[in-house]
């Protein structure tokens, strides 16, 4: 995107090859990707970013992961519960981009309401991995990933409870930027789990997820848990290097579940971090093993409320029922996969009389000392680095019958969500033509270290 | 046998927006569904933003309950499915809430306050002739405190007198406007009898949209106990509603039916936080409440207590009097043209109490008061000036209202008089005292009621 940006600061004009080219792509390439659930009509998508081609992004379009209310789009979150449902507003990282000067050019595939691991929860279509059509994507931003990868987006973006920004842009071989909870505005992303859901861009590079950066992570008065944006700038000094930093292998990141070829890769990202001048630091964080369970409960939990607005009583599907009780239930029976009502019916009994102390408290018990770990680590060290998946790319259908399999996937990218601080998948070496991603994180409100050190890692890693 | 009641309230906040989002608190009348928005609509991606107002409206409350107002309160979500509650669940306070342990004192009685909290008030499902109904969401988000009173109240009567004790407080406070029949103000009461000092299985009474619907409901309810204890039948613990045009509750659900509403804290809003110089900022900022009021009008004004309940029942009508009485300081002369003239002219469709300032008030209840007019046509200009754009002070000087005290104007007319009666005036000086009446009369008609009657009779004595 960056160099796209420079090419329009010299000569507008070129703005239509891009857009042509990019729908050229579409056209190509998804219907084997499947990301698109929805794109824009050609002609007014130009004309919309010649009137933005003096904005900093230069009319250069976005890709949006339909969770993310977008005004001319509908956004479905890829349930046939809102199959039909048209946006009634600009979400307002979706306002930011257009004032910055990037327009909507379409909106992607994910797994239903954000859950899952695979996009195969979608209940429009399966989105495949660009590297290998056989396998997944990634999830739950599969549509945003793919799109990136496969060349049918500048960039995306995407939505993170449980990794979903970065387990996607790991599959697929592209950048994915989870900002600290707060940094982003949540408002207009529906929501998953309020208290881990953050909105972030997958790019193909650094450099953009830094310029994406500068453009959505804005304190906002409709987000009461938006933080003050420390007024960074993300790319301004991204090239100053590592020299001296402390990175941080965590031991329980590197055990049984991690494939045996990305164990080894990891030991060209300490060279690598070696050869630019970071120290490496052996490290702990002892209460990992309970980062799965604690996640599942608290965002289950969250989830069985945010989503019982779905009732069929307003906007949603409605079943054709004689009672009022009977609507709900069944609406809502047809109208969610059976992945999201796993998790409702997880949540709805995490929070019941009675199991209440047993469950959500202790999970919300656990989740303190899981935050406890990563401050403890980050007042001897600067950055964490770990790989993003214990697995490159699974087969499509591999997981999807055992949901338990399907969570163990999410190991090392959940911690981050319960600790709310930043992380940043790039892409570091491949393993028999799958990209494998390596995780950055920091700690709150880090990300410019956490893309400086990208950046650098970027530079200089040969695979 | 003991009758335990513990009321629990709902009070709208009459804040300009609702408790989460920017569409207007004042929903009453307004066409279904046109005063909403995606926030309080719950359309999906939207967030709830408090309402700063609210939260010093529901202070001022609890500070006027003789609250405790913690630093720290939080939000949860309260969990159920209703046609009428757009997100699934409402945001409310759980085991946090904005205040605990205060009380009210009724007719001498201390009822503790167990807690206030604020949430948002739920939309209206209007029944439809047919099989189906009509959901109206212009009043979901409304700024809501509930109050809770520990049980501490023992009768019907009681209960009753504590809901108008707490609309008085709330109104005085400026922060609901206290008509139940709108639901601005909702009371539900949960009630138990026993013989000893253990609690009685309780049963909940809802749907009580008056406080003469407070008194009867739970009169019906004790009744009907007392009535199942004395035959050894048990009471269930179940929910009823009351039907104020039948005068009976009815079965609204039982225990088995009772809901797990999964509270857990709201992760859209982060915790509330009251510091010490906010909650006394809003302290010093609290009108005199109505039980000091009345304490202060003992001693300052040495009115007798009825007069004082009248005065003191509302706000406006208290600080009236007390602006009257700065002008004129004759506080029972005040306190009765209030009661019986201002009260009786209020009634009429176009009276304003704006209408009148108290210094004009003052003014007329002075004439009135040191003879310069008579009553009767003080209470005439009142009811002019009450009704109207002019002041007691120009319809009484427009029309040459005051008395005549001119001793010799007077003489003037009751010469007039005595010529003009010859036969009267040699009755009376007959010894027909009862003529000097008549006589009378006749001045009064020709000085239209102006004339000061006992000037005049003391003039016409000594003239016959």
């Amino acid at each position: 995107m960056h160099e796209l940006i420079d090419l329009l600061e010299e000569d507008p004009g070129k703005i239509e090859d891009l857009i042509d080219s990019l729908y050229d792509s579409i056209e190509k390439t998804d219907g084997e990707v499947q990301a698109y659930l929805e794109t824009a009509d050609k002609e007014p998508l130009l004309a919309e970013a010649r009137e933005k081609a003096e904005r900093p992004l230069k009319g250069v379009p976005g890709t949006i992961k339909d969770n993310i209310q977008t005004l001319g789009f509908k956004t479905t979150c890829a349930s046939r519960f809102l199959e039909d449902y048209d946006s009634v507003y600009d979400a307002t990282v979706i306002k930011l981009l257009n004032e910055a000067g990037s327009p909507v050019l379409g909106k992607v595939n994910m797994d239903e309401f954000a859950m899952g691991s695979s996009t195969e929860n979608s209940y429009f279509q399966t989105t495949r991995n660009p590297n290998d059509l056989t396998r997944v994507p990634g999830g739950s931003s599969g549509g945003s990933a793919a799109a990136v990868a496969a060349d049918e987006a500048i960039y995306a973006l995407g939505s993170d409870t449980g990794g979903s920004v970065r387990h996607p842009a790991a599959f697929c071989g592209v950048v994915g930027l989870k900002p600290t909870y707060g940094l982003v505005s949540r408002y207009g992303l529906t929501a998953f789990a309020s208290s881990l859901d953050q909105i972030g861009p997958i790019t193909k590079d650094v450099y953009d997820a830094a310029l994406l950066l500068n453009v959505i992570a804005e304190q906002d008065e409709m987000d009461s848990t938006s933080a003050a944006n420390p007024a960074v700038d993300y790319s301004d000094g991204i090239d100053r290097g590592v020299e001296g930093l402390k990175v941080g292998f965590p031991e329980e990141y590197f055990g049984d579940e991690l494939d045996e070829r990305i164990q080894d890769k990891a030991e060209r990202w300490k060279e690598t971090f070696e050869d630019i001048g970071a120290e490496i630091v052996d490290i702990s964080l002892p209460h990992t093993e309970y980062a799965i369970a604690t996640y599942y409960l608290i965002s289950s939990s969250e989830a069985s409320a945010n989503l019982a607005r779905f009732d069929g009583v307003r906007y949603t599907s409605r079943a054709d029922t004689e009672s009022i009780d009977e609507l709900f239930s069944k609406s809502r029976d047809e109208g969610f996969g059976a992945e999201v009502k796993r998790r409702i019916l997880l949540g709805t009994y995490a929070l019941s009389a009675g199991y209440y102390d047993e469950y959500y408290g202790k999970a919300q018990k656990a989740r303190r000392l899981i935050k406890g770990d990563f401050d403890d680590a980050f007042a001897e060290i600067d950055l964490i680095a770990a790989p993003t998946s214990p697995t490159p790319a699974f087969k499509i259908g591999e997981k999807i019958e055992d949901p338990l399999e399907m969570y163990l996937s999410d190991v090392f990218i959940v911690p981050i969500n319960l600790a709310g601080i930043p992380a940043m998948s790039i892409p570091a070496g491949e393993v028999q033509g799958l990209p494998v991603g390596m995780q950055l994180m920091g700690e709150s409100l880090s990300e410019e270290l956490i893309l400086r050190a990208g950046y650098a890692f970027e530079n200089a890693f040969t695979g | 046998m003991r009758t335990v009641i513990g009321l629990e309230i709902h009070a709208q906040l009459l804040t300009d927006t609702k408790l989460f989002c920017d569409c207007s608190a004042d929903y009453f009348g307004k066409e279904p569904n046109t005063n909403t928005c995606p926030v309080c609509l719950g359309m999906p991606g939207t967030l709830p933003v408090l309402n700063e107002r609210a939260v010093e409206y529901g202070v001022r409350a609890a500070l006027a309950l003789n609250c405790e107002i913690p630093e720290r309160s939080k939000f949860d979500r309260k969990n159920y499915f209703y046609p009428d509650l757009p997100k699934g669940y409402q945001i409310s306070q759980f085991d946090e809430p904005l205040a605990v342990h205060g009380h009210l004192e009724v007719n001498g009685n201390v009822i503790r306050i167990r807690r206030v909290h604020l949430e948002e008030d739920a939309g209206k499902l209007i029944h439809q002739a047919g099989n189906y109904s009509s959901v109206d969401l212009n009043r979901v988000g409304v700024p809501l405190i509930e109050i809770v009173t520990e049980p501490d109240i023992q009768t019907p009567e009681e209960a009753r007198a504590f809901m108008e004790k707490l609309r008085q407080a709330l109104r005085y406070i400026e922060v609901c406007s206290g008509d139940m029949e709108k639901g601005s103000l909702r009371c539900d009461a949960n009630i138990s009898l026993s013989e000893d000092d253990e609690l009685g299985t309780k049963t909940e009474v809802k749907n009580m949209n008056s406080f003469r619907a407070v008194e009867k409901a739970l009169q019906f309810e004790q009744k009907r106990q007392k009535r199942a204890l004395n035959e050894g039948e048990k009471v269930e613990q179940v929910t009823l509603g009351w039907n104020a045009d039948k005068e009976e509750a009815k079965l609204m659900r039982s225990k088995e039916e009772a809901h797990d509403y999964r509270y857990f804290p709201e992760p859209d809003l982060v915790p509330l936080k009251i510091d010490e110089a906010w909650k006394e900022e809003i302290r010093e900022g609290l009108p005199e409440l109505p039980d000091e009021k009345r304490e202060r009008w003992a001693d300052e004004y040495g009115l007798p207590e009825y007069d004082i309940d009248v005065l003191t029942e509302d706000k406006k009508t208290a600080t009236y009097f007390e602006e009257t009485v700065a002008e004129y300081s004759s506080p029972k002369t005040v306190s009765n043209w209030m009661m019986s003239e201002v009260f009786r002219v209020m009634k009429l469709p176009e009276a304003e109490l704006e209408n009148v300032t108290p210094t004009e008030f003052a003014y007329l209840v002075k004439l009135a008061d040191d003879g310069e007019i008579n009553n009767n046509t003080a209470k005439e200009v009142l009811e002019e000036a009450f009704t109207s754009e002019d002041s007691p002070k120009d319809i009484v000087e427009e029309r040459g209202l005051k008395r005549i005290s001119d001793e010799g104007l007077i003489e003037e007319k009751i010469e007039e008089v005595i010529t003009e009666n010859e036969d009267a005036v040699e009755d009376y000086r007959n010894g027909n005292e009862k003529v000097l009446g008549f006589l009378i009369g006749q001045l009064m008609s020709k000085t239209k009621g102006k004339a000061d009657p006992n000037k005049a009779r003391e003039i016409l004595q000594e003239k016959l």
